[in-house]
Protein backbone atom coordinates (compact mmCIF):
# COMPACT_ATOMS: atom_id res chain seq x y z
CA UNK A 1 0.00 0.00 0.00
CA UNK A 2 2.86 2.31 0.83
CA UNK A 3 4.39 2.05 -2.63
CA UNK A 4 1.07 2.90 -4.27
CA UNK A 5 0.91 6.00 -2.09
CA UNK A 6 4.50 6.96 -3.00
CA UNK A 7 3.85 6.34 -6.69
CA UNK A 8 0.65 8.41 -6.71
CA UNK A 9 2.21 11.34 -4.85
CA UNK A 10 5.37 11.32 -6.99
CA UNK A 11 3.29 10.89 -10.14
CA UNK A 12 1.13 13.88 -9.23
CA UNK A 13 4.29 15.92 -8.59
CA UNK A 14 5.69 14.92 -11.99
CA UNK A 15 2.52 15.58 -13.97
CA UNK A 16 1.56 18.73 -12.09
CA UNK A 17 5.00 20.20 -12.63
CA UNK A 18 5.00 19.21 -16.30
CA UNK A 19 1.61 20.85 -16.90
CA UNK A 20 2.89 23.88 -15.00
CA UNK A 21 5.87 24.15 -17.37
CA UNK A 22 3.73 24.32 -20.50
CA UNK A 23 0.94 26.57 -19.16
CA UNK A 24 3.00 29.06 -17.13
CA UNK A 25 2.95 32.52 -18.68
CA UNK A 26 6.12 33.52 -16.90
CA UNK A 27 9.41 31.67 -17.67
CA UNK A 28 10.44 31.83 -14.00
CA UNK A 29 7.26 30.00 -12.99
CA UNK A 30 7.93 27.42 -15.69
CA UNK A 31 11.43 26.84 -14.28
CA UNK A 32 10.03 26.43 -10.76
CA UNK A 33 7.44 23.93 -12.04
CA UNK A 34 10.29 22.07 -13.70
CA UNK A 35 11.94 21.65 -10.28
CA UNK A 36 8.72 20.01 -9.01
CA UNK A 37 8.79 17.55 -11.90
CA UNK A 38 12.47 16.75 -11.37
CA UNK A 39 11.92 16.06 -7.67
CA UNK A 40 9.02 13.76 -8.51
CA UNK A 41 11.28 11.86 -10.91
CA UNK A 42 13.91 11.60 -8.17
CA UNK A 43 11.32 10.10 -5.80
CA UNK A 44 10.42 7.56 -8.48
CA UNK A 45 14.12 6.75 -8.89
CA UNK A 46 14.36 5.93 -5.17
CA UNK A 47 11.26 3.75 -5.44
CA UNK A 48 12.95 1.93 -8.34
CA UNK A 49 16.15 1.32 -6.31
CA UNK A 50 18.25 3.81 -8.26
CA UNK A 51 19.50 5.65 -5.19
CA UNK A 52 22.62 7.14 -6.74
CA UNK A 53 20.74 8.44 -9.77
CA UNK A 54 18.13 10.03 -7.51
CA UNK A 55 20.87 11.99 -5.74
CA UNK A 56 22.50 12.95 -9.05
CA UNK A 57 19.11 13.96 -10.41
CA UNK A 58 18.57 16.41 -7.56
CA UNK A 59 22.13 17.78 -7.67
CA UNK A 60 22.59 18.07 -11.43
CA UNK A 61 19.07 18.90 -12.58
CA UNK A 62 17.51 20.83 -9.72
CA UNK A 63 20.82 22.18 -8.48
CA UNK A 64 22.62 23.06 -11.70
CA UNK A 65 20.41 23.02 -14.77
CA UNK A 66 17.39 24.83 -13.32
CA UNK A 67 19.67 27.35 -11.63
CA UNK A 68 21.29 27.92 -15.04
CA UNK A 69 17.84 28.50 -16.54
CA UNK A 70 17.00 31.01 -13.81
CA UNK A 71 20.36 32.74 -14.27
CA UNK A 72 19.76 33.17 -17.98
CA UNK A 73 16.19 34.36 -17.45
CA UNK A 74 17.19 36.95 -14.88
CA UNK A 75 20.51 38.08 -16.36
CA UNK A 76 18.96 38.69 -19.76
CA UNK A 77 15.85 40.30 -18.30
CA UNK A 78 13.56 38.24 -20.50
CA UNK A 79 11.30 37.50 -17.55
CA UNK A 80 8.27 39.20 -19.06
CA UNK A 81 5.03 37.28 -19.22
CA UNK A 82 4.02 35.77 -22.53
CA UNK A 83 0.50 36.27 -23.78
CA UNK A 84 -0.68 32.70 -24.23
CA UNK A 85 -4.03 33.62 -25.77
CA UNK A 86 -2.31 34.48 -29.06
CA UNK A 87 -2.11 31.44 -31.28
CA UNK A 88 0.52 32.01 -33.99
CA UNK A 89 -0.98 29.50 -36.41
CA UNK A 90 -4.68 28.89 -36.39
CA UNK A 91 -4.67 25.10 -36.06
CA UNK A 92 -1.49 24.82 -34.01
CA UNK A 93 -3.02 23.83 -30.67
CA UNK A 94 -5.53 21.24 -31.94
CA UNK A 95 -2.76 19.63 -34.00
CA UNK A 96 -0.42 19.68 -30.98
CA UNK A 97 -3.11 18.04 -28.82
CA UNK A 98 -3.75 15.35 -31.44
CA UNK A 99 -0.05 14.61 -31.83
CA UNK A 100 0.39 14.51 -28.04
CA UNK A 101 -2.45 12.02 -27.59
CA UNK A 102 -1.10 10.02 -30.53
CA UNK A 103 2.40 9.81 -29.05
CA UNK A 104 0.93 8.78 -25.70
CA UNK A 105 -1.21 6.09 -27.33
CA UNK A 106 1.70 4.72 -29.33
CA UNK A 107 4.08 4.53 -26.37
CA UNK A 108 1.50 2.96 -24.04
CA UNK A 109 0.56 0.43 -26.70
CA UNK A 110 4.21 -0.48 -27.18
CA UNK A 111 4.69 -0.82 -23.42
CA UNK A 112 1.65 -3.04 -23.00
CA UNK A 113 2.41 -5.22 -26.02
CA UNK A 114 5.95 -5.88 -24.80
CA UNK A 115 5.06 -6.37 -21.13
CA UNK A 116 5.85 -10.08 -21.21
CA UNK A 117 9.04 -9.72 -23.23
CA UNK A 118 12.06 -11.14 -21.48
CA UNK A 119 15.50 -9.63 -21.42
CA UNK A 120 17.89 -11.03 -24.02
CA UNK A 121 20.87 -10.93 -21.68
CA UNK A 122 21.22 -12.09 -18.14
CA UNK A 123 20.91 -9.03 -15.88
CA UNK A 124 23.90 -8.14 -13.77
CA UNK A 125 21.79 -7.12 -10.77
CA UNK A 126 21.07 -3.69 -9.36
CA UNK A 127 23.16 -4.11 -6.24
CA UNK A 128 26.45 -5.62 -5.22
CA UNK A 129 26.32 -7.60 -2.01
CA UNK A 130 28.58 -6.72 0.88
CA UNK A 131 31.69 -8.78 1.62
CA UNK A 132 29.86 -10.87 4.21
CA UNK A 133 27.04 -11.60 1.76
CA UNK A 134 24.53 -9.40 3.56
CA UNK A 135 22.75 -6.32 2.23
CA UNK A 136 24.95 -3.32 1.54
CA UNK A 137 23.64 0.20 1.89
CA UNK A 138 25.75 1.48 -0.99
CA UNK A 139 25.39 -1.62 -3.13
CA UNK A 140 23.69 0.42 -5.85
CA UNK A 141 26.64 2.80 -6.17
CA UNK A 142 29.06 -0.14 -6.24
CA UNK A 143 27.11 -1.90 -8.98
CA UNK A 144 26.86 1.29 -11.02
CA UNK A 145 30.57 2.03 -10.61
CA UNK A 146 31.53 -1.53 -11.53
CA UNK A 147 29.49 -1.33 -14.75
CA UNK A 148 30.62 2.22 -15.55
CA UNK A 149 34.35 1.61 -15.11
CA UNK A 150 34.49 -1.78 -16.77
CA UNK A 151 32.10 -1.99 -19.71
CA UNK A 152 31.63 1.71 -20.35
CA UNK A 153 34.99 3.18 -19.43
CA UNK A 154 35.69 4.50 -22.94
CA UNK A 155 32.32 6.27 -23.07
CA UNK A 156 33.02 7.66 -19.61
CA UNK A 157 36.33 9.12 -20.75
CA UNK A 158 34.69 10.55 -23.86
CA UNK A 159 32.15 12.41 -21.71
CA UNK A 160 35.05 14.41 -20.26
CA UNK A 161 35.98 15.49 -23.80
CA UNK A 162 32.33 16.35 -24.43
CA UNK A 163 32.16 18.51 -21.31
CA UNK A 164 35.35 20.39 -22.18
CA UNK A 165 34.04 21.05 -25.69
CA UNK A 166 30.72 22.24 -24.25
CA UNK A 167 32.43 24.63 -21.84
CA UNK A 168 34.77 26.09 -24.48
CA UNK A 169 31.95 26.39 -27.01
CA UNK A 170 29.67 28.13 -24.56
CA UNK A 171 32.34 30.65 -23.55
CA UNK A 172 32.90 31.43 -27.24
CA UNK A 173 29.16 31.71 -27.93
CA UNK A 174 28.11 33.76 -24.95
CA UNK A 175 30.92 36.29 -24.55
CA UNK A 176 30.50 39.77 -25.87
CA UNK A 177 32.48 40.10 -29.13
CA UNK A 178 35.34 42.57 -28.85
CA UNK A 179 35.72 45.26 -31.45
CA UNK A 180 37.54 43.99 -34.50
CA UNK A 181 36.96 40.32 -33.71
CA UNK A 182 34.55 39.97 -36.57
CA UNK A 183 32.11 42.22 -38.34
CA UNK A 184 28.73 42.29 -36.57
CA UNK A 185 26.44 42.22 -39.59
CA UNK A 186 24.78 45.47 -40.48
CA UNK A 187 25.43 47.89 -37.64
CA UNK B 1 9.60 -6.67 -9.69
CA UNK B 2 8.36 -9.38 -7.40
CA UNK B 3 5.08 -9.28 -5.50
CA UNK B 4 4.68 -5.58 -5.94
CA UNK B 5 1.41 -3.80 -6.68
CA UNK B 6 3.15 -1.00 -8.56
CA UNK B 7 4.38 -2.78 -11.68
CA UNK B 8 6.75 -1.54 -14.34
CA UNK B 9 3.79 -0.65 -16.57
CA UNK B 10 2.69 2.04 -14.12
CA UNK B 11 6.03 3.78 -14.50
CA UNK B 12 6.02 3.33 -18.27
CA UNK B 13 2.57 4.92 -18.54
CA UNK B 14 3.66 7.80 -16.28
CA UNK B 15 6.75 8.31 -18.46
CA UNK B 16 4.59 8.22 -21.61
CA UNK B 17 2.31 10.91 -20.15
CA UNK B 18 5.32 13.06 -19.23
CA UNK B 19 6.80 12.62 -22.70
CA UNK B 20 3.49 13.58 -24.37
CA UNK B 21 3.23 16.72 -22.24
CA UNK B 22 6.78 17.62 -23.32
CA UNK B 23 5.88 17.06 -27.00
CA UNK B 24 2.80 19.28 -26.71
CA UNK B 25 4.89 21.93 -24.95
CA UNK B 26 7.52 21.98 -27.69
CA UNK B 27 4.80 22.40 -30.31
CA UNK B 28 2.77 25.05 -28.47
CA UNK B 29 5.22 27.32 -26.66
CA UNK B 30 7.21 30.03 -28.42
CA UNK B 31 9.61 31.20 -25.73
CA UNK B 32 12.93 29.45 -26.49
CA UNK B 33 13.70 29.01 -22.78
CA UNK B 34 10.38 27.26 -22.10
CA UNK B 35 10.98 25.17 -25.20
CA UNK B 36 14.21 23.97 -23.64
CA UNK B 37 12.43 23.09 -20.41
CA UNK B 38 9.97 20.96 -22.41
CA UNK B 39 12.91 19.11 -23.96
CA UNK B 40 14.14 18.46 -20.42
CA UNK B 41 10.72 17.00 -19.60
CA UNK B 42 11.05 14.56 -22.48
CA UNK B 43 14.59 13.58 -21.45
CA UNK B 44 13.35 12.89 -17.94
CA UNK B 45 10.52 10.75 -19.24
CA UNK B 46 13.03 8.61 -21.11
CA UNK B 47 15.24 8.41 -18.01
CA UNK B 48 12.30 7.16 -15.98
CA UNK B 49 11.66 4.48 -18.60
CA UNK B 50 15.29 3.36 -18.48
CA UNK B 51 15.31 3.08 -14.70
CA UNK B 52 11.95 1.26 -14.60
CA UNK B 53 13.15 -1.30 -17.15
CA UNK B 54 16.50 -1.63 -15.38
CA UNK B 55 14.57 -2.69 -12.31
CA UNK B 56 12.33 -5.08 -14.26
CA UNK B 57 15.25 -6.79 -15.99
CA UNK B 58 17.42 -6.58 -12.87
CA UNK B 59 20.18 -5.06 -15.01
CA UNK B 60 22.35 -2.14 -13.94
CA UNK B 61 22.97 -1.18 -17.59
CA UNK B 62 19.80 0.90 -17.70
CA UNK B 63 21.01 3.04 -14.83
CA UNK B 64 24.42 3.47 -16.49
CA UNK B 65 22.64 4.75 -19.59
CA UNK B 66 20.69 7.26 -17.50
CA UNK B 67 24.00 8.45 -16.04
CA UNK B 68 25.29 9.25 -19.53
CA UNK B 69 21.98 10.86 -20.49
CA UNK B 70 22.32 13.16 -17.49
CA UNK B 71 25.83 14.20 -18.55
CA UNK B 72 24.81 14.83 -22.15
CA UNK B 73 21.70 16.71 -21.02
CA UNK B 74 23.83 19.00 -18.86
CA UNK B 75 26.20 19.71 -21.78
CA UNK B 76 23.26 20.23 -24.13
CA UNK B 77 21.60 22.73 -21.80
CA UNK B 78 24.85 24.67 -21.42
CA UNK B 79 25.40 24.96 -25.17
CA UNK B 80 21.72 25.65 -25.87
CA UNK B 81 21.51 28.39 -23.28
CA UNK B 82 24.73 29.89 -24.69
CA UNK B 83 23.09 30.11 -28.11
CA UNK B 84 19.91 31.56 -26.58
CA UNK B 85 21.97 34.18 -24.71
CA UNK B 86 23.70 35.14 -27.96
CA UNK B 87 20.36 35.45 -29.78
CA UNK B 88 18.46 37.27 -27.06
CA UNK B 89 21.30 39.75 -26.56
CA UNK B 90 20.88 40.86 -30.16
CA UNK B 91 17.10 40.64 -30.23
CA UNK B 92 15.37 40.85 -26.85
CA UNK B 93 11.95 39.16 -26.76
CA UNK B 94 12.74 37.00 -29.78
CA UNK B 95 10.41 34.01 -30.06
CA UNK B 96 11.02 30.82 -31.96
CA UNK B 97 8.92 32.21 -34.80
CA UNK B 98 11.60 34.86 -35.36
CA UNK B 99 14.44 32.35 -35.65
CA UNK B 100 14.00 32.16 -39.41
CA UNK B 101 15.78 35.50 -39.37
CA UNK B 102 18.99 33.74 -38.34
CA UNK B 103 19.58 32.74 -41.94
CA UNK B 104 21.89 34.75 -44.14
Amino acid sequence: MMEVFVFVVAGLMVLGGAVGVIVAKHPVHAALSLILTLFGIAVNFVALEANFLAAVQVIVYAGAIVVLFLFVIMLLGVDNAENLSIEPFRVQRPVAAIVGVGVFGLVVTAALVSRDATSAVQGSGLEVLAADGGPDHDGNIRALARDLFSDHVLAFELTSVLLVIAVVGTVLLARKPRKGDFQEGGN
Amino acid sequence: MLASIVTTEWYLVLAALLFSIGVVGVMVRRNPLVLFMCIELMLNAVNLTFVALAKRNNDIGGQTTVFFVLVVAAAEVVVGLGIIVAILRRRPNATTDDLAELKG
